[in-house]
């Protein structure tokens, strides 16, 4: 084996599928291991590190965005699946869900209007750009409703996705410490705060470190608010005249 | 086989939510509207069976792991981050923070409501 046929080995499995899909799974164990070693903390999200390190990766050897997600897709994709497999744990804690209709709705509404309308103004106030704005308006929801909104509205969709993930680690930062703070101890509120804040990422947190009915009321409140807010957005951002 | 079965269940409830929400235009993604046909379906069927529940479990665990490909794509969106930087950093944490508060609250709040209101039935 001579230097030349390394490098044109390295040259073909760059622009493989294989290399993105073994260094994304690579990448996230490394950063479950990295995670644990830091005593589980929230603040560095398993995710959170995962996508620094694949970064890092990619700008350091050069390969392309592009490149990468011809194979990392095949992950990415299964989050469709995911998402439909949410009706389970909602399935099984269905009589839970049915008792607390009332509070579930209400928090709901008013959840999103708070997110919407304090990222709005926030945003105004700073004087963020009208594109800007319009991106940051979805962010609480999960990627794939937030990049349909952004683009209804005039955002830009890609740079929403990433915003919703940053979102998702911050909610996930937050929310213990938030919590704890307020003296919420119910894992129904805990597991539908995050999972309206924080989308996926809160839904993932409650599951891993609350509990199975956590997970099932972050669910809901992922779908019910995507729902909700893909409905409700275009009208707040219509009332306040943006 | 198991596996199959749930995979099938799975993918069959997207393709319908896909199939829904594109032909009558609804502003929804179509993996929401497919968790929305499966609890339909199993509120109607009664039970889990037991390939889709193995399936199911499967994914949710590996949740985390599916957004990171998605996630890496914010390196194409240095430039625009860095331009309006600090507002969009200061904006996700104190709206984050108001809207985990204000949910936790309210939720707290309307469910000893709901929880007076079942004992003087």
């Amino acid at each position: 084996m001579n230097f030349v046929a390394l490098d044109q080995v390295w040259v073909y499995l760059s622009g493989n599928p294989l290399l993105s899909l073994l260094v994304t799974l690579a990448a996230f164990y490394l950063a479950t291991r990295i995670n644990i070693l830091l005593g589980r903390t929230p603040l560095l999200h398993p995710v959170v590190i995962s996508i620094v390190l694949l970064i890092s990766f990619l700008l350091l050897s050069g390969i392309e965005y592009s490149t990468y997600f011809e194979g990392a897709q095949f992950i990415h994709f299964l989050l469709g699946p995911a998402t439909v497999a949410l009706a389970i744990p909602l399935y099984d804690h269905r009589e839970r869900v049915r008792r607390l209709i009332w509070p579930i709705m209400v928090a709901c509404v008013t959840g999103i209007v708070t997110a919407v309308g304090s990222t709005l103004g926030i945003a105004m106030l700073m004087g963020a750009s009208r594109e800007t704005l319009l991106t940051l308006a979805p962010k609480s929801v999960t990627s794939p409703i937030a990049m349909g909104i952004a683009e209804q509205l005039g955002g830009i969709p890609s740079l929403a996705a990433g915003l919703v993930l940053l979102t998702g680690s911050i909610g996930c930062a937050l929310g213990p410490w938030i919590f704890r703070l307020l003296r919420i101890k119910d894992p129904t509120v805990q597991g539908f705060t995050l999972g309206l804040a924080a989308h996926g990422f809160g839904t993932a947190q409650s599951f891993s470190s609350i509990g199975a009915l956590a997970g099932a009321f972050a669910g809901l409140a992922m779908g019910l608010s995507g729902l909700v807010t893909a409905f409700l957005l275009p009208l707040i951002v219509a009332l306040l005249g943006i | 086989m198991s596996l199959i079965v749930g995979f099938i269940i799975l993918l069959g409830c997207q393709f319908l939510g896909e199939l829904i929400v594109r032909g009558f235009s609804i502003p929804v993604p179509g993996p929401v509207m497919g968790m929305v046909i499966l609890l339909v379906a199993l509120l109607i069927n009664g039970r889990v069976p037991d390939g889709l529940r193995k399936t199911g479990q499967g994914l949710l665990n590996y949740l985390t792991l599916l957004f990171v490909p998605a996630g890496v794509g914010m390196m194409v969106h240095f430039q625009l981050i860095q331009a309006d930087f600090w507002t969009i950093i200061v904006t996700l944490l104190v709206s984050t923070a108001v809207t985990l508060a204000v949910t936790a609250k309210v939720m707290m709040w309307m469910n000893q409501r709901a929880g007076g209101a079942g004992k003087t039935k």
